[in-house]
């Protein structure tokens, strides 16, 4: 009897949860749940076989319920699949999966950051009658059965640090890390280390991590995916979802939802849709290695099926990351092997794959993760060309990559060593010599009667900046009125005449030093060396690679208004006479959001920087974020990014990112917020969330200056703020004091 | 003018015939009075929020050198005696232009009968306060309101840099009738410390608050 009423809850639960996912009124799953509920009130009056009989036509009943759901499941319902509280958690997953397990950093609700598990794990694999066991550290984030304090497994920045510290031990020990990702978003929150500064920092780390990584995505929310996700293998559970937003989020913006109120449920639906957000669109499009099936209406907590499945997956994808850096042709034969065993693995496996690898194996790791990161994604730009312009443009690649290592790799090395080898001898004899001479020089200065002689006087350093010839004035300088400073209430500035403004004036109040916003065009015309500005890659255009129904007209009224092709311009210009390499996104087109071809612009824009030592200099004019309608596409421009910036710093550049305006989101926490030199203009704003999303996320309310450039330098997020006037000249500074050895003109 | 129940009458006297305060909107600088966006009898709102970031009600524009300003409303309360005949018309800087009639909150009229009646101490410096540990441990025996200090005891410590400087009371005994910071709170100069009263008028102030707590409730 014990048994049936077990099995009675358990179709209660199921029916509950089929409710939960379709809606309570789907099909009259309402019906079959009332019968189950009167069947639980008299279930001791009916006889045990009636019972039985009874409630297995009721299990017949909701099978051909959940077939049917299971088949015209919609993107936003697989959504609340991976949110629902029965679905496994990672804690589900190192009870299940691996053998022994070791919470590092906190327990329970005793915690850095509850939302975020980092472990020792051993996972086993049975080999014929042996049995293996490899070490390897899990990070990820847990959500917790309905646990408050697990905060939904949306990390704090102190989370994401706690997962940096052990991605830090990992590699010390040299063992892999599995990331599991369960995460809606990073939460939202400014203070110490920062939401987006550390997401960048741990993007900037994991790019060059020197241990096989294999991550696993089952909610993977944007940014705070991003945190732990940029791994050498990257899974996705097939009923989970990876995205740029919540669907929910996506529709506020699209609807232009007022705050507190929630969009309709259609439109929920349709940006579900749209986002490509599921785990066969990601396949699709590059941005997942592999699907981990799942049960047809997902995974739950007991399910230990899809354990045993999740087990051999996590092991495979390791052995595959050690293999590939190995050599090509054992790697080939297996991955042909593993390609048979998709449909039915096997218990055991058939060769055991030691999870260590030597110095030479770590360097090729490294750059088999380069590669594919680099890859993702562009082969949506449609960059193919003919191979006879593939090879010249190669050759020109390799040309100038030579020049380069000869002009200020060879010949500037060598003239350094001889250089600091004939200083070394000059301050080697002329110490010897002053101990011979000083005795002299004392006794010969004690008895003449002439004036000592003069102290050495330092040399004025030659100014290499020059003055423009003349300063572009912006066309917001040519209306005849004033304008208000926003700081007149407190600050008492008067109204300020619009000529003076917008020309004398640089766009700062003269009372309070408020800037107001300006134009990308200022900056290209006052900060650069006259006539120095040479554009590349203008080409590369954004586009609508998700198809997103109504962003064509919005792209192509951006591409009008702008005359350019897409957020961000790259080319290369001088300060003083030292040429450095410019990547701007402009506030004009879409608000400064990274897509596709904004990311491939930075890349390579970084990359020209490497190869001719170049400083590489990011301005910000704005930024918005990641471009919503190129969902996951856009989302893997951080760690491409990142990537590129890591190895661009790692060659000794100097990678220098001002900020202007506003600058928010996923670009701040990768590829900018990654940088040693962050500086903001006056009156900047920066930040991971706005204030509407840091309100609807965390329930608080948060002060009018909580984004500005003076909170982000006192939180340490920035390291300067300058004044626009006097932005050429900081720049030049910069150039000459700050970055690595490898620049050209060092 | 010492307390008594005559003067308890006359003060409660005055507020009931004006429970109100009267905000007079002056216009900031010269320029033409484009359009009035509130007319008498309108409820305003000043400044709201914890950080007082969203702004009070707009009352009217102001435009000089083509730049249109709003002016908005700096505290609550209902529009009275606009001047309507400004609309449209160049105005000098300080022209008073409408009225904002603030009925006074019960805590804003006690606050007020406090300022009049009690003897103020301020804070003589930005800096941290601590009550004089004597004074401390009498008000927690004996309670807020029933201690006297007698000239020259210790009120208060003053710590700023780790300078500590003793606050002494002056003048004749008083009872120490509200203390208005927390241990170790940092306080602005010239904010109020505690308020005092003599001996004898201490039943006299308790009356007082509870007449106006009985007549305006909160």
């Amino acid at each position: 009897m014990r048994e049936l009423q077990r099995y009675l809850q358990e179709l209660i639960d199921r029916v509950v949860y089929l409710q939960d996912i379709k809606g309570e009124n789907w099909e009259g799953s309402v019906y079959l749940l009332e019968d189950l509920k009167q069947l639980k009130e008299k279930f001791f009056q009916i006889p045990e076989k009636e019972c039985h009989h009874l409630l297995e036509s009721y299990e017949t009943r909701l099978k051909i319920l959940e077939d049917r759901a299971a088949r015209e499941l919609t993107p936003y319902e697989i959504v609340k699949i991976t949110r629902n509280p029965q679905r496994f958690t990672l804690l589900d997953i190192l009870e299940n999966v691996y053998d022994s397990y070791t919470e590092l950093g906190g327990e329970g609700d005793i915690n850095v950051d509850p939302a975020v598990i980092c472990a020792r794990a051993m996972i086993s694999r049975r080999v014929g009658d042996k049995i293996y066991l490899h070490q390897v550290i899990v990070i990820g984030h847990e959500k917790g059965h309905g646990e408050e304090f697990r905060n939904g497994g949306s990390a704090k920045p102190w989370g994401n640090e706690k997962a940096l510290r052990y991605m830090r031990v990992a590699e010390t020990e040299g063992i892999p890390i599995h990331f599991y990702i369960f995460t809606p978003g990073a939460y939202p929150i400014e203070d110490y280390p920062g939401a987006a500064q550390q997401i960048a920092r741990n993007l900037y780390f994991m790019s060059k991590l020197r241990v096989p990584t294999v991550a696993f995505i089952s909610e993977g929310g944007s940014g705070g995916a991003e945190a732990i996700g940029l791994a050498d293998i990257r899974l996705m559970a097939s009923r989970g979802y990876y995205s740029v937003i919540s669907p929910e989020g996506a529709a506020a913006i699209e609807g232009k939802v007022k705050e507190g109120e929630r969009p309709p449920r259609e439109l929920v639906e349709f940006c579900a849709r749209q986002l490509k957000i599921t785990a066969e669109d990601n396949l699709r499009l590059g941005t997942i290695d592999r699907i981990v099936p799942e049960p047809p209406l997902g995974a739950r907590r007991n399910d230990y099926q899809f354990f045993k499945r999740l087990r051999y997956e996590m092991i495979r994808a390791t052995d595959e990351v050690i293999l590939r850096t190995k050599s090509l042709k054992a790697f080939r034969s297996y991955a042909l092997r593993r390609k048979k065993e998709e449909e039915n693995p096997p218990e055991d496996f058939d060769i055991h794959v030691r999870w260590d690898l030597s110095e030479v194996e770590i360097e090729k790791l490294l750059d088999l993760r380069s590669k594919k990161y680099r890859q993702m994604s562009r082969h949506v730009l449609g960059l193919t060309k003919c191979s006879f312009r593939n090879y010249v443009e190669k050759t020109q690649d390799v040309g100038l990559r030579l020049y380069h290592d000869f002009r200020y790799g060879v010949l500037k090395q060598s003239q350094k060593i001889i250089q600091r080898v004939m200083e070394d001898l000059s301050g080697e004899g002329a110490a010897f010599l002053r101990q011979l001479t000083e005795p002299l020089k004392t006794a010969y200065d004690l008895l003449s009667t002439r004036p000592k002689r003069p102290k050495a006087r330092v040399l004025p350093v030659e100014e290499g900046l020059v003055d423009l010839p003349e300063l572009y004035v912006s066309p917001l300088a040519l209306e005849d009125r004033t304008v208000t400073c926003p700081n007149a209430d407190t600050r008492g500035c008067p109204d300020i005449w619009v000529p003076d403004l917008y020309g004398e004036f640089c766009g700062v109040c003269p009372n309070c030093g408020y800037h107001f916003p300006l134009e990308y065009q200022w900056y290209l015309s006052n900060i650069f060396d006259a006539k120095s500005i040479k554009e590349f890659n203008e080409n590369i255009a954004s586009g609508n690679p998700l198809g997103f129904k109504g962003y064509d007209k919005k792209l192509a009224l951006a591409k009008k208004k702008t005359g350019r092709n897409s957020a961000i311009i790259t080319f290369q210009a001088r300060i003083g006479g030292i040429s450095l390499i410019v990547a701007m996104l402009i506030a004009d087109f879409r608000q400064g959001t990274v897509g596709v071809a904004e990311g491939e612009k930075f890349i390579q824009a970084c990359d020209r920087a490497r190869i001719t030592k170049r400083p590489f200099l990011a301005f910000v004019h704005t930024t918005g974020g990641i471009r919503i309608h190129e969902g996951t596409l856009g989302v893997i421009q951080m760690p491409r990014c990142t990537m590129a910036v890591r190895e661009y710093i790692d060659a000794g550049g100097l990678y220098l990112v001002v900020y202007d305006n506003n600058s928010y989101a996923g670009p701040v926490a990768s590829f900018l917020g990654c940088s040693p030199y962050q500086f903001a203009i006056r009156s900047t704003r920066i930040g991971f969330a706005g204030p509407r999303v840091i309100r609807e996320t965390t329930g608080e309310d948060i002060p009018p200056d909580y984004h500005s450039a003076e909170n982000a330098l006192r939180r340490g997020h920035i390291q300067g703020i300058w004044d626009r006037r006097e932005l050429r000249k900081k720049l030049y500074e910069a150039l000459l004091t700050m970055g690595g050895k490898n620049l050209y003109y060092k | 003018m010492a307390l008594d129940n005559r003067k308890i009458n006359q003060l409660l006297q005055s507020f009931r015939a004006n429970p109100y305060r009267i905000f007079v909107v002056v216009t900031p600088h010269t320029g033409y009075l484009r359009e009035f966006l509130v007319k008498e009898g309108d409820e305003v709102k000043g400044p709201t929020g914890k950080w007082l970031e969203k702004l009070g009600t707009p009352l009217f524009i102001l435009e000089r050198e083509k730049n249109p300003k709003t002016i908005r409303a700096k505290a609550s309360g209902i529009v009275s005696k606009v001047n309507y005949e400004l609309e449209g018309r160049f105005v000098e800087a300080f022209e008073p232009v409408l009225e904002i009639k603030h009925s006074l909150t019960q805590k804003e009229i006690i606050a007020e009968l406090l300022r009049k009646t009690l003897h103020i101490v301020t804070a003589p410096e930005k800096a941290r306060y601590f009550l004089s540990p004597e004074l401390a441990k009498k008000i927690e025996k004996e309670g807020e309101g029933k201690v006297v200090v007698k000239p020259g005891e210790e009120l208060a410590i003053m710590s700023f840099m780790k300078r500590e400087t003793p606050i002494l009371h002056e003048g004749p005994p008083m009872v120490v009738f509200r203390v208005f910071f927390s241990q170790g709170q940092m306080i602005e100069q010239g904010e109020p410390l505690f308020g005092l009263c003599l001996e004898n008028e201490r039943p006299y102030v308790e009356k007082l608050i509870s007449r106006v707590k009985e007549e305006w409730p909160a």
